[in-house]
């Protein structure tokens, strides 16, 4: 009871918020100036949503591959060294990343779909490989034991009982490549970080916000897509969300 | 029928090599039941699985219809062999239809008919496939999955089967219950099975042979009431328990005990003619009363007949209660004990009399095995 009264008087809270900050801007002329860069806003959205894509679908396939590949029990010895390797990599922050792959590939969309791919890449990695390790040896020997060859184990049963923990790190992973996207602007890749970097060298908070804002709505539209092929994709029997 | 032929899994372990099942020689004759029965560790699980490959065997040979198997594809081999795990092991992503028919779509039957099997055997298991089929098996209970387990290893008509302690995580109620049903199924079917468990009484129940295991070696392979009879060794004997004779009371019908050469009386009998049938049958507390049709209507009491006068219509007592011919002397003990009696009435499938049994003749013939079986396990050491 208590619970729901507080939510619901916070829900009133952010709306008051909300509608006292729009009357603000609109009184500031801030909306015109805002709506002065739409142009611009749509132009960099497609660019930001084409990098994400690109990095996106190259971390996805490898990820999930590689995720298998390290699940094999006859990769069991060496696997969890190149987890642990993998882990480091995501220890480094994505600008050093981007940093590296710039002094490589030098300015430009290249780099920065590779050191985006680089920064998706694990978490996709992992959790494919902890979905596939977490299976239950019962499940599998009951595959193995009523006759299916490898791949019809890995297709008809590890696969499919691995596919929720699978999503769930292409689900993180889509995400946080969306958020780092805007600092591929700092290596000539463009994407919304031009209007959020310029409009913080210009001391210009109409410019910045009109790429921050899009940034986080592409984020949020990015994780709600992924939940709702999740929900669609994942057999109901191992999905969480549909028992 | 199954032979294996000096089966042996040595496991290399950091800690040395482990004999898991060492030199097992058996067979399993087709449409009999063969319980794999012995304490944890014992290679029971082991011995199971070098069957269908799930463990690669160190040694040895397993023939299936006399064929040896190691020329087989694996996945063929598995393929004819239904496999009950211990952990159930449901796919959890398939439905129950999807789960029943894995087999059966692996080797490619076409839709419409491995659809028709799946109701099949929903019947079989006595599941209701209209309320069933669809879930999941998370949506079902231990024991429905239990069950959905044992009908997907039965999905494709394999001639033999193995089952890995199948009904271990059910209740015993419903585990006696599901035995029952699979008992019933196994005289329709004529499956030839190697059946892991250990549980003794569940092996009496279950088994047409039980091969008893120590330490990675088959110590004893015996027809239950033989082994209860004669158990090989001390091993044995103490894993069979002390009480080893009562467990017997379940194997033994009523119908091998009875003595059909009875005295009994009918109503229009005198109390006089009662007492002589009595004596002449060495009766000492009571006769049977039956009726025209052979049917048991009461007794009468030695103690009544010797110092009343009438007849027996008049002065006779109600039957303490009736066992059928089909029934374990272990039901009969069991009234026996609860009515304080000494004798029960047996009938057949129509309620006729066809004889009684007395406490006397059961434990005669409990006895004599035992006492047959001792002979034969002392004579060779004194012989010797
Ligand atoms: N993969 C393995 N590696 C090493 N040792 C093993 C392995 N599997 C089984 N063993 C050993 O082999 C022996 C027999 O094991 P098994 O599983 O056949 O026993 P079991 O009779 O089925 O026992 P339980 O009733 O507990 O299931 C045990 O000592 C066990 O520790
Ligand atoms: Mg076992």
């Amino acid at each position: 009871m208590l619970a729901s009264m507080l939510q619901r008087f916070g829900r009133i809270m952010v709306l008051a918020a909300v509608f006292a900050a729009g009357a603000w801007t609109y009184a500031t002329g801030f909306i015109d100036e805002f709506l002065w860069h739409w142009p611009d806003v749509q132009y960099l959205t497609m660019q930001h949503l084409w990098l994400t894509a690109m990095s996106g679908s190259l971390a996805i396939a490898v990820g999930i591959p590689l995720g298998i590949v390290l699940s094999r029990p006859s990769m069991a010895r060496v696997a969890e060294s190149i987890m642990q390797v993998l882990n480091v990599g995501t220890t480094i922050p994505t600008l050093a990343v981007l940093a590296l792959s710039m002094s490589f590939l030098g300015i430009g969309t290249t780099p920065a779909v590779f050191g985006l791919f680089v920064a998706t890449l694990l978490p996709i990695t992992r959790n494919t490989f902890a979905g596939l390790t977490g299976i239950s040896p019962a499940l599998l020997e009951a595959a193995a034991g009523i006759g299916m060859s490898p791949t019809q184990r890995l297709f008809r049963v590890e696969l499919p009982n691995a596919l929720y923990v699978i999503f769930a790190g292409i689900r993180t992973a889509l995400t946080i490549n969306v958020g780092t996207v805007p600092l591929a602007f700092l290596i000539g890749a463009g994407g919304l970080g031009e209007l959020i970097f310029t409009g913080i060298d210009l001391f210009d908070p109409a410019m910045m916000l009109a790429g921050a804002i899009p940034t986080a709505m592409l984020a949020i539209a990015v994780d709600a897509l992924i939940a709702v092929i999740a929900f669609l994709v994942v057999p109901r029997g191992v999905n969480p969300n549909r028992a | 029928m199954i032979r294996l032929e000096n089966l042996t899994k040595i496991f290399e372990t950091q800690k040395g090599s482990v004999i898991a099942a060492d030199h097992i020689t058996m067979e399993v004759p087709s449409g009999e039941i063969c319980i794999l029965l012995g304490p944890s560790g014992c290679g029971k699980t082991t011995t199971l699985k070098m069957i269908n490959r799930i463990v690669p065997p160190t040694s040895g040979k397993v023939f299936i219809e006399g064929e040896d198997t190691s020329g087989m594809q694996t996945e063929d081999l598995r393929r004819n062999i239904g496999y009950v795990i211990q952990q159930i092991g449901l796919f959890p992503n398939m439905t129950i239809e999807e789960n029943i028919t894995a087999v059966p779509r692996l080797l490619g039957w076409d839709a419409k008919r491995y659809r028709e099997r799946a109701r099949e055997l929903m019947d079989v298991i006595a599941m209701d496939p209209n309320i069933y089929l669809n879930r999941y098996p998370s949506e079902l209970s231990g024991g429905q999955q239990q069950r959905i387990g044992v009908a997907r290893a039965l999905a494709a008509d394999p001639p033999v089967m193995l089952m890995d302690e199948p009904f271990g995580a059910i209740d015993p109620i419903n585990r006696a219950v599901i035995q029952d049903e699979f008992l019933k199924m196994q005289q329709a079917l004529k499956k030839t099975i190697l059946f892991v468990s250990h549980d003794i009484d569940e092996a009496i129940k279950m088994g047409d042979r039980i091969a008893i295991f120590r330490a990675g070696r088959l110590v004893q392979l015996s027809e239950p009431d033989d082994l209860l009879a004669a158990p090989k060794d001390e091993f044995v004997e103490s894993f069979l328990g002390d009480d080893r004779a009562l467990k017997r009371l379940n194997l033994v019908r009523v119908g091998d005990v009875v003595s059909s050469d009875i005295g009994t009386v009918n109503p229009g009998d005198t109390l006089a003619t009662a007492l002589k049938r009595m004596d002449e049958y060495g009766y000492q507390l009571s006769i049977l009363m039956v009726n025209e049709q052979n049917e048991p209507v009461g007794m009468v009491p030695r103690s009544v007949a010797s110092l009343t006068r009438g007849y027996c219509r008049d002065h006779f007592q109600p039957l303490p209660g009736t066992i059928h011919m089909g029934d374990s002397l272990r039901k009969a003990t069991s009234i026996m004990f609860a009515e304080d009696t000494t004798w029960l009435p047996c009938i057949d499938d129509n309620g006729k009399v066809c004889g009684q049994i007395t406490q006397r003749a059961m434990t005669r013939h409990l006895g004599a095995r035992f006492r047959a079986a001792a002979r034969t396990a002392t004579a060779p050491a004194t012989g010797a």
